[in-house]
């Protein structure tokens, strides 16, 4: 099983590698989700969900189900 | 010539729209539009152009509603807000991701100019933009460099905006993707466009972004202590300005409807027309303006804390707290803003993306116990609780205003639950938002925010409200003919005659109300309401509280005859010695209790119901709610009054 954006630890920089089965793929596109993409967890919602991750310069809050669609490499 | 305001969002749109059309701007229907949008005009040379705003979004591909708006105004040169000219804002810190979208208006052929705004951040940022090279990729437009939140870059839109139009001379990926309902053409698309702007390297990035205040900003606002620390304090401070602020602007407006038509009843000549107008129409417009200064302060303070960014961080940790009732972040605002009244309540629902979760936080808002019902609470509270103290400390009538309080929201949440579960899902979420960074309010924003809420209320919500209350004025002041007999029966009774002129005036009054239209409906609703130990004066209490639920103490005052209504502990004293005619006393713990039971759940309120009803377009919503509720109310009361008597 490949390591999916919500199981990531804070401050860690990792490596987008696939986006599969969700929904909204090309949303996630859209908002610089993309493969290749570097992005980083900065800081949780009590309760350790949703997650606010960096990504190319800005701050997205993606819910934990939501990150679970995206695969990524810790670098 | 027809403009269209596009862009991300998050990029400063309203902004630029508030930049460009200062006050003359404001929200309406468009013909094939379902949302409403933001118009405004500006005028250039004699020549009156209109701007529209259109909603902030991603991409071309719909995922709301909204957004679907944005794909049919802009894709279809024959609706009628189809644009002439498209002026793009971008987030210039955001450039690749922005160009996405521009990509594909480009792509349509219209006439497009790029504002690269909040142009001092990306500096900031220490990002370099190379325009020469986004010309080079998007032949035939223009790009003007903006910063509207110090109002930068107007004169040279305007300039722009004199100048021929020029439509796009090639095409980046081409159009035909962009009216695809197939999400793997539509991300197939959106890939191939960001690839081939990556590809350009339009930004080179001199400084290595490090961890900056905003994150350590983020980490207190957002931890679980202190995150919801501040934002309960921030609430508080809040509610303690609408209540310190709202009282002198409301008592102002209601002291001045008074004036205005005891002015217009002595100018009119006396009949039916001076009455209409001084008793009907006048208190009913007041009864409308007399919402506006909470609806203003409450939308004061969301206006400045969506503008600093700190709102989002709300909906943040908010978030997971909501999903079980199926709610989401975005709900806590409405519901929060509903204890002090549910119309600004209502009305900002309107963030909440996800139409089924918007839906349910309208339909659940007014079950928050609002501030039009402390009198009421007060004044039956004070009526049959009795003023001891629990274990020495705990004030038991402060208990029971607790308790109420939690029972709205009890039920609110409940009634939320029960909704996610029956009504059906047209889409399914997509939760994921920006969080934008943290940055001094604009006061103008603010300020047309406001304007733009009050006015909405006063033009939309306003009419249907004065048109119910001059109703209920009509059912309570004309009766039948046996009203007049009643009147002359009691000017000969002794104790009339024997009477000061005030108390006169009391029981003439009271005798006058009671034999009204509204006053025979009250009497013949008594054995619906009997069972929640209800008399019939209570019952009329009820019907004209429909107006507002602080019209009930005001009614029950004109009922028992006590001339003047602010005289609470009068009113208090009347009421206690009130008795059924079988010799019990009227209010007691049982009635009481299952009144204010009745006015928790109860949808007295026809204002919130011509906001719901402006809200969600529709009647269909308002009159379930005013059925759903008026079934829990009926219910509980009824519960409530057996178990205690």
């Amino acid at each position: 099983m490949p390591k999916t954006l919500d199981a990531v630890a804070l401050d860690q920089t990792v490596e987008i590698t696939n986006i599969s089965g969700s929904p909204f793929a090309s949303k996630l596109t859209e908002m610089g989700l993309t493969k290749g993409q570097y992005i980083k967890a900065i800081f949780k919602a009590p309760f350790g969900d949703p997650i606010a991750f960096e990504c190319n310069g800005n701050i997205l809050s993606i819910r934990k189900e939501e990150a679970s669609f995206i695969e990524i490499k810790v670098l | 010539m027809k403009i269209a305001l596009v862009g991300n969002p998050n990029t400063g749109k309203s902004s630029v729209f508030n930049m460009l059309t200062g006050l003359r701007q404001q929200v309406g229907n468009f013909p094939g539009v379902t949302v409403d949008l933001r118009q405004g005009t500006l005028s250039l040379d004699h020549t009156q152009h209109t701007l529209l705003d259109l909603p902030g979004t991603y991409s071309i591909f719909p995922r709301s509603s909204e957004e679907n708006v944005v794909r049919e105004v802009l894709c279809n040169p024959t609706h009628p807000s189809h644009p002439d000219l498209v002026l793009f804002v971008a987030d210039a810190a955001q450039i690749e991701r922005n160009l996405l979208f521009f990509s594909q208006v480009y792509d349509l052929g219209i006439p497009v100019v790029l504002l690269l705004n909040m142009w001092d951040r990306a500096l900031a940022k220490g990002l370099e933009l190379d325009l020469q090279k986004i010309t080079e990729l998007f032949p035939g437009i223009t790009i003007i460099q903006t910063n509207a939140r110090v109002k930068l870059g107007k004169n040279r839109i305007l300039e722009r905006l004199a100048s021929e139009l020029s439509k796009p001379t090639q095409s980046f990926v081409g159009k035909e993707a962009l009216s695809s309902e197939d999400a793997t053409i539509q991300q197939q698309d959106a890939n191939l466009r960001l690839e081939k702007i990556r590809a350009a390297q339009l930004v080179t990035n001199k400084k290595q972004e490090k961890i900056s205040f905003s994150t350590k900003l983020d980490r207190l606002l957002t931890h679980p202590i202190w995150g919801y620390g501040i934002f309960a304090l921030i609430l508080m401070i809040i509610f303690q300005m609408i209540f310190t602020f709202a009282s002198f602007p409301m008592d102002f407006i209601d002291a001045q409807f008074v004036h205005l038509s005891s002015w217009i009843s002595e100018v009119l000549p006396e009949g039916q027309l001076s009455k209409l107008i001084s008793q009907g129409l006048i208190p009913g417009i007041g009864g409308v303006l007399v919402f506006v200064p909470q609806i203003a302060i409450l939308f004061f303070f969301i206006a400045l804390l969506e503008e600093t960014g700190y709102l989002s961080r709300v909906v943040f940790i908010m978030d997971k707290l909501m999903r079980p009732f199926g709610l989401n972040g975005k709900s806590v605002v409405p519901l929060l803003s509903s204890v002090a009244c549910a119309i600004p309540g209502v009305m900002s629902a309107r963030t909440i993306s996800d139409p089924k979760e918007r839906l349910i936080t309208i339909l659940v808002a007014p079950f928050m116990s609002c501030s039009a019902r402390i009198p009421v609470y007060t004044l039956l509270i004070s009526l049959v609780i009795p003023k001891t103290y629990l274990f020495g400390f705990i004030n038991l009538q402060g208990l029971v205003l607790f308790g109420l309080y939690t029972l709205g929201i009890v039920f609110a949440l409940l009634t939320a639950i029960l909704l996610n579960l029956l009504l059906s899902k047209k889409q399914s979420g997509f939760h994921i938002m920006e969080l934008p960074e943290y940055k001094a309010p604009r006061m103008a924003n603010v300020g047309i925010t406001v304007l733009e809420k009050a006015k909405l209320f006063i033009t939309d919500a306003g009419k249907i409200i004065v048109a119910i209350s001059i109703l209920l004025w009509a059912l309570a002041s004309y009766g039948p003919n046996s009203r007049e007999q009643q009147l002359q029966q009691l000017q000969n009774t002794a104790q009339y005659q024997n009477a000061t002129a005030a108390a006169q005036e009391e029981l003439y009054a009271a005798t006058a109300l009671s034999g009204s239209y509204m006053g025979q409906i009250g009497k013949a609703i008594e054995p619906a309401i009997s069972p929640l130990g209800y008399d019939w004066k209570i019952g009329i209490s009820l019907l004209t509280s429909f107006a507002a639920r602080e019209v009930f103490v005001g009614s029950l005052a004109t009922i028992y005859a006590v001339g003047d209504s602010a005289s609470n502990l009068r009113l208090l004293d009347r009421m206690k010695q009130e008795t059924k005619p079988n010799g019990e006393k009227v209010f007691t713990l049982a009635t009481g209790l299952s009144l204010l039971v009745f006015y928790v759940f109860a949808m007295q309120c026809m204002a919130t119901l011509a906001v719901v009803k402006r809200e969600t377009k529709t009647w269909k919503w308002p009159l379930i709610q005013l059925a759903y509720m008026g079934f829990v109310a009926y219910l509980s009361a009824f519960a409530i009054f057996n178990l205690l008597s």
